[in-house]
């Protein structure tokens, strides 16, 4: 499109310059129709999203409330240890019955008209069904034909992999095995071997941009030692670190694979410690705070961030890990939750270091704070010209695995899955 | 429980010229408030209630505080804003010997160069304040604080 032929600020779609997804439409984070479209192709329909970890919901009866999407949803653990992901909505007039985040139940039970549902979403009680008598009448009553089978809460398909829990209200979604690919399952296996998982807690912040916004900040290897400080100056994350870029087979997923280099300034590093935000003076008061312990499971890398799409990035950086979860809230922002853990086998000190790292993430962290400032930043500008594209060409305008950071093809990779699934 | 005079009045002065501090934009003179050996402890409500030990922002040391100010001042992009808290009258949990065990109510507001004030953080402090031959000090403060569901970003000191 000849940008200069432009006649209209706000156009309906984004309009794409050719075929390529190196020029992201400023209109693909700016509309709420397309972001509909979005929640039902991506978050509603074919793909798995996350929605906990078993070490939240241990014992049974546990449950914690959260969302596919923006659907409202209950991961509860019935009697039997079995999970369950059942939407919350009552079958009867569509409360949103439950309230409390986590807890411990027997059943649940909406407080509007006292439905009560089985821990698997199964009705199994309405008061009145057979109707109240009187005066030897039996008033009202629920049709002689009323089948509670068929009036349960909405279930959803359930997956477990090394104690992470995804859903999905697709009931024909291709395994979650396939839905990761061969590419991506050895990076998440490497992180969810199966060792028992020990919940630390969450972080909650309400982020004001597109919700892809995140899934792009965490595909993008060309900021962290731009933006970071932190990173660039201890040597957590340069682009002269030795790296690969890995994506499944159509673009959506992606690990970023990064080894710790020295966090020198030599000659080699020049071109990257000439960055503005390397600081050759800086010293830490407290050197605690990168108290880094290599631990065998890492197998090398000393971090790996992996990008499941639509729903949550999976963090190792060094000893800390998390899972963060991208709850989208129309097309202008989402809420971003945080849930540090460890492994039930670690020591005190392990477990001492790894929260002490968490001080780098999370919505104050030392690194991650700012990630949420430049996406609220950069949705303003999309809003401000929607009419408009980024330019995503570092490392040219092609889509492929590499050997190097020094390229946005994971945002590229995206989009042209993007583009399939939403264009089709 | 009731404090002597001194006592409480050393105590309110503490929290006002904290409140004045953290508010003036001179971060510097933040980690003064604190012993060496202090902690400094920002925690979700839902956290500290669950005995879940993960914080927002976990300090073990005045040091780890003065990196803070360092990350403020120098590492950390942010959209620049004003902060501004309201603290209301310490309740005292336990007193003795030069030391103070004590919780107060905050509300922090949040005003950005070209929007609204809005209200950004609320909670309570649980600390523990002790006297020093340089005044009174926190030798432990543990902001726990309801707004669980962080407008972005947490970047000033509470």
């Amino acid at each position: 499109m000849d940008r200069s032929t432009i006649d209209t600020a706000f156009p309906a779609l984004p309009v794409w310059e050719g075929e390529g997804t190196s020029r992201i439409p400023f209109a693909a984070y700016t509309s709420e129709e397309l972001h509909r479209r979005e929640l039902e192709r991506f978050f509603y329909k074919s793909h798995w999203c996350y929605v906990g970890l078993e070490a939240e919901i241990p014992n049974p009866g546990d449950f914690k409330r959260t969302v596919v999407g923006e659907r409202s949803v209950i991961v509860v653990r019935a009697l039997d240890g079995s999970i369950h992901v059942v939407e919350n909505v009552c079958a009867h007039r569509g409360m949103s019955f439950c309230r409390a985040r986590s807890g411990n139940r027997k059943d649940f039970t909406c407080p509007y008209h006292q439905w009560n549902y089985s821990l698997k979403g199964d009705l199994q009680g309405v008061p009145f069904r057979r109707g109240v008598k009187q005066d030897g009448k039996v008033h009202g009553g629920m049709p002689a034909d009323f089948d509670p089978l068929l009036n349960g809460l909405t279930k959803l398909k359930v997956a477990t992999r090394g104690g992470v829990v995804f859903a999905s209200f697709d009931h024909d979604v291709e395994p979650l095995e396939d839905f990761l690919g061969p590419a991506i399952v050895p990076w998440f296996d490497r992180l969810f071997d199966g060792r028992a998982l020990k919940l630390y807690g969450y972080n909650r912040q309400r982020i004001p941009g597109n919700w892809k916004l995140m899934q792009e900040n965490i595909k993008d290897p060309y900021h962290p030692g731009l933006l970071h400080t932190w990173f660039v100056t201890f040597g957590l994350w340069r682009a002269d670190n030795r790296s690969r870029l890995v994506m499944d087979e159509r673009f959506r997923h992606a690990a970023m694979i990064s080894t710790r280099g020295s966090a020198g300034a030599g000659s080699d590093a020049r071109q990257v410690t000439q960055v503005a935000s390397f600081k050759q003076d800086m010293k830490l008061e407290d050197p605690r705070f990168l108290d880094i312990v290599p631990e065998p499971w890492w197998g090398g890398p000393t971090a790996v961030m992996t990008t499941l799409f639509p729903s949550v990035i999976l963090q190792q950086q060094v000893n800390s890990v998390s899972t963060r979860h991208i709850q989208p809230d129309g097309h202008g922002a989402f809420d971003f939750v945080w849930t540090h853990f460890g492994f039930a086998d670690d020591s005190e000190e392990m477990t001492e270091r790894r929260l002490r790292q968490a001080n780098l993430f999370g919505p104050a962290g030392f690194v991650s704070a700012d990630d949420g400032e430049v996406i609220e930043l950069s949705q303003q500008g999309f809003e401000q010209k929607p009419f408009h594209r980024t330019l995503a060409e570092l490392g040219g305008t092609e889509v492929g695995d590499t050997e190097h950071m020094v390229t946005e093809t994971l945002i590229r990779g995206m989009y042209r899955y993007w583009r399939e699934v939403m264009e089709a | 429980m009731i404090v002597d005079p001194a006592t409480w009045q050393a105590l309110v002065q503490l929290y006002a010229d904290y409140a004045a501090a953290v508010d003036s934009g001179d971060w510097d003179l933040w980690p003064e408030f604190f012993v060496d050996d202090c902690t400094y402890r920002l925690v979700p409500r839902e956290n500290h209630e669950r005995n879940l030990p993960l914080a927002t922002l976990a300090f073990e040391s005045k040091a780890m505080l003065k990196d803070r100010v360092y990350g403020i001042r120098e590492t950390l992009f942010h959209d620049p804003y004003y902060q501004r808290h309201v603290v209301g009258a310490p309740l005292v949990r336990a007193s003795g010997a030069g030391r103070i065990e004590c919780e107060a109510n905050y509300a922090v507001f949040r005003t950005k160069l070209d929007g609204p004030t809005t209200v950004f953080n609320v909670g309570r402090t649980i600390d523990v304040v002790v006297e020093t031959p340089a005044g009174w000090k926190f030798q432990s403060r543990t902001i726990v604080y309801d707004s669980e569901m962080i407008p972005n970003s947490i970047i000033y000191p509470l």
